[in-house]
């Protein structure tokens, strides 16, 4: 199913879009979908069901894969470029967010072959801050924007909380769905509100926040997976972190299998990220593994695959040390932040 | 797409360095003898064979051509056992032996694991996490059946039949053994086991365990050798009971043997089953289904999906999302962790399946495998999958037993129907629907002794197992199963 590239796009664009449910052969016109909630719910009921057992059974078994060796250093080093490093408290201050940015640069000042992690991600009115202490690197400022974590405001306060992020400078934003909207099957507002947040971007780059552990089903992770792709998204999220469950293996590999369909039909690549709970090397390498068998080479890159984290980058680098020395490193023998 | 951090690198696959499970568990002896008598002895007919490794014609051990005079003492020494202790020990006392049994399994699971694979090509991976698991519940399960077979439904105090003589294959050799041997030694019978030619040393392993649990001596014994061996345990005047697990032509030819006697007879034997694709069938999850029915173990499964049945209007999207899911698949040393496909069991089934895949190619279907390299040594075929498969091929009538899939397509679920029982099989099948209604009425028209909903080779101690028309006649498993070693 290998799609051709640089097709269509699925934003609010005309364009085709080549029916996902498989078993129609008819394609689907992409901006009719968006202004009849009828056919898009009717779209999104059309796409293959996700049956629970199998797919857990299926990311239970990828999980058993044993990463050893060389192929265990090149996965610690690929997961560390793949680091969203994120703080998202109350009590997150200037301070905290500049030493955060100081790790994010050199995560290993004593080794330099440790590469920088792919972005540091606050909330709005700390961008700035980021954006400084982050002047002259590669590492990108993501923030979280549209009244974050819990969506529940109106779209002109999303809008405002998302012109603050990227007024001062946000290279990417991670929205959330209103998953309200989308248990009340008011699909065609959830899609609105991506579509609008999407042009309000501007150049930065959006990620869109499922919240899975509160859509509950495989069913709902694919169709919102598909939502949020038709809405523009650069990258599907799982979680913000704020609600448990947070992201799991099987359902990053139900998004994955959407994110390949969507490229088989529409020619896009979207990205995936995975956030919340993630702490150990050990989880960080089975997400890396799913990612390797069910989508490949393509999106093993921190331009299609992130970790949102905080803990799991001193792991990583633990883990690496361990790899090159031999010996484990305590708790202490990396920085704190 | 470009990002500000990442602009756009051609990635490399993630490419998985060598993960070999260590052999350094396992202490395997150059010869074995014959376990006859709670003890391993010497043959009184004497004779030897070499058991080779099919991922590397290494041989690993030698060991003994069990012939009609060791068949005798080790009916002798069961019948001995049967009249003795274990026939007068209450159930309550003989489960904790299984019990036992089950437990030494788990402690000894990587050393099993590791025999298994080196003996027969199977990946450590399903050996592991499949065979070895399950041969332990199986125990657990007939365990907590032993002083409860009053309850069981086949009326007060049922006897057990006596001795059983069991002939198993080399497809899952340890757990065919379990399968055998639970349900036997729970109901109180006791047992002569001949392990499939080319697979004996988990059963040794196993012999070993015995030991280990102190079960009493001749209540199980276990005599490795041919066919020949085979056939005298079965054709043997002093045993009540025959268990045979193997091909439907052998399974024929014991039946023969069996006729007219008073033994007891069970048998599971070959397959052809349908997996049946509806195209509202969870898709993804359909795919992994296909790819474990058929290439589980190399497809050497009697209940394999060897036949996908797909509604018409799905079958390319499925076809094409099987072949690239295959093109994931790892084939290679079977004692790598992340093996997902491993040696074929011996040269004589390789021939076997080449010549009916050949057979297919000559009768006009379509082959495919993926792009994979087999390794020099020893016995491999790469997984295959044909389409444009007519019901009348050889490839969608006889079983293959080897990692081959022939495609066929269907319009309606009656005609889906119609084609899954159209064998003179019937051991198993395979609905993918996410219909409930429809999964019920393909289960009560499938002619199969198993029928999987949105699964396959999925298996459980409390779950029957046997076949219909060739498949065979018996129940393995759950409740049914004690049914086949008790008198009632």
């Amino acid at each position: 199913m290998q799609g051709s590239a640089g097709g269509a796009t699925a934003t609010a664009s005309p364009g085709l879009l080549a029916a996902p449910g498989y078993a129609q052969a008819a394609t689907i016109d992409i901006p009719s979908l968006v202004s009849s909630q009828d056919r898009l719910r009717r779209f999104l009921a059309g796409l293959p069901g996700v049956d629970r057992v199998g797919c857990e059974a299926r990311a239970a078994s990828l999980s058993t894969r044993s990463i050893k060796a060389d192929s265990k250093l090149r996965a610690i080093d690929l997961a560390i470029s793949m680091v969203d490093l994120t703080t998202l408290e109350g009590a997150d201050t200037r301070g905290k967010v500049i030493q955060l940015c100081a790790k994010a640069r050199r995560p290993e000042p004593a080794d330099p072959s440790v590469p920088a992690v792919a972005a540091v991600c606050v909330y709005p009115d700390l961008v700035g801050v980021a954006k400084s202490a982050l002047a002259g690197s590669d590492v990108a400022v993501a923030s979280v924007a549209t009244a974050f974590p819990s969506g529940r405001a109106s779209l002109a306060v999303k809008l405002a909380d998302l012109h603050d992020a990227v007024a001062a400078g946000a290279d990417e934003v991670d929205m959330v769905i209103d998953r309200g909207a989308f248990l009340e099957g008011r699909v065609a507002r959830v899609l609105e509100e991506i579509v609008a947040v999407k042009a309000a971007c501007g150049t930065a780059h959006l990620k869109v926040i499922l919240e899975t552990g509160e859509l509950a089903t495989y069913d709902n992770v694919r169709a919102a997976s598909w939502l949020a792709m038709l809405g523009g998204a650069d990258f599907i999220k799982t979680s913000t972190g704020k609600v448990a469950p947070a992201s799991t293996l099987p359902v990053a590999l139900v998004m994955l299998e959407a994110v390949r369909d969507f490229h088989a039909v529409t020619g896009r690549a979207v990205g995936v990220k995975v956030a919340g709970g993630i702490r150990s090397t050990k989880d960080a390498i089975r997400y890396l593994v799913v990612v390797n068998e069910t989508v490949g080479a393509p999106w093993l890159g921190a331009d299609r695959f992130r970790f949102g984290a905080s803990s799991l980058l001193n792991d990583l680098l633990q883990q690496r040390r361990k790899q090159l020395t031999g010996a484990y490193a305590g708790t202490d023998d990396v920085s704190f932040e | 797409m470009t990002t500000p951090t990442v602009p756009t690198p051609e990635h490399t696959a993630f490419e998985y360095a060598p993960a070999p499970e260590s052999r350094a568990v396992l202490s395997l002896q150059p010869s074995y003898g014959l376990f006859i008598g709670g003890a391993f002895v010497d043959p009184l007919d004497g004779g030897t064979f070499k058991t080779v490794s099919p991922s590397s014609e290494e041989v690993l051990a030698e060991v003994t051509q069990a012939g009609p005079r060791d068949v005798d003492a080790a009916v002798a020494s069961a019948r001995a056992a049967f009249d003795g202790p274990w026939g007068r020990m209450p159930g309550r006392e003989r489960s904790k032996y299984l019990f036992r049994i089950a437990r030494l399994i788990q402690e000894r699971s990587r050393e099993l694991a590791v025999v298994e694979t080196l003996d027969n090509g199977k990946p450590i991976r399903e050996s592991r996490d499949v065979d070895v698991p399950l041969a332990a519940a199986h125990f657990f399960y007939y365990a907590g059946w032993a002083d409860k077979l009053d309850h069981a439904g086949f009326g007060p105090s049922p006897r057990p039949l006596g001795v059983a003589g069991q002939v198993i294959p080399w497809n899952f050799p340890l757990l065919m053994a379990a399968w055998k041997l639970a349900p036997a030694l729970a109901t109180g019978n006791t047992c002569v086991l001949k392990p499939a030619e080319t697979t004996p040393l988990s059963a040794l392993v196993l012999a070993d365990i015995l030991q280990q649990a102190e079960l009493p001596p001749g209540v199980v014994n276990i005599l490795t050798g041919d066919g020949s061996t085979g056939a005298s345990l079965v054709s043997h005047e002093g045993i009540d009971k025959v268990a045979f697990t193997g091909s439907t032509e052998v399974g024929r030819r014991i039946a023969e043997s069996v006729a007219g006697t008073h033994k007891r007879l069970t048998l599971e034997l070959g397959g052809k089953a349908a997996n049946i694709v509806f195209a509202d069938a969870p898709i993804d999850q359909a795919v992994e289904g296909i790819v474990n029915g058929i290439f589980f173990n190399q497809g050497h499964v009697c209940c394999a999906g060897s036949r996908l049945l797909v509604e018409e209007s799905v079958a390319e999207t499925v076809v094409e999302m099987l072949k690239r899911r295959l093109a994931t698949l790892r084939l290679g040393d079977p004692m790598d962790k992340n093996t997902d496909i491993g040696a074929i069991n011996s040269k004589e089934q390789l021939d076997r399946i080449i010549a009916l895949v050949n057979a297919g190619v000559s009768e006009g279907a379509d082959r495919w495998s993926p792009a994979c390299t087999l390794p020099e040594r020893g016995w491999w075929f790469p997984p295959t999958v044909f389409t444009d498969v007519s019901p009348s091929h050889r490839i969608a009538r006889e079983e293959i037993f080897g990692p081959v899939l022939s495609v066929l397509t269907f319009r309606t679920p009656e005609e889906a129907v119609a084609k899954a029982n159209n064998t003179t099989y019937g051991l198993s099948a395979g609905v993918w629907t996410e219909k409930g209604s429809r999964i019920l009425a393909m289960a009560d028209q499938l002619r199969a002794g198993v029928v999987w909903a949105n699964t396959f080779n999925r298996f459980d101690p409390t779950s029957p197992f046997g076949g219909f028309k060739e498949s065979g006649f018996g129940r393995e498993g759950g409740r049914h199963g004690l049914g086949a070693y008790l008198d009632a």
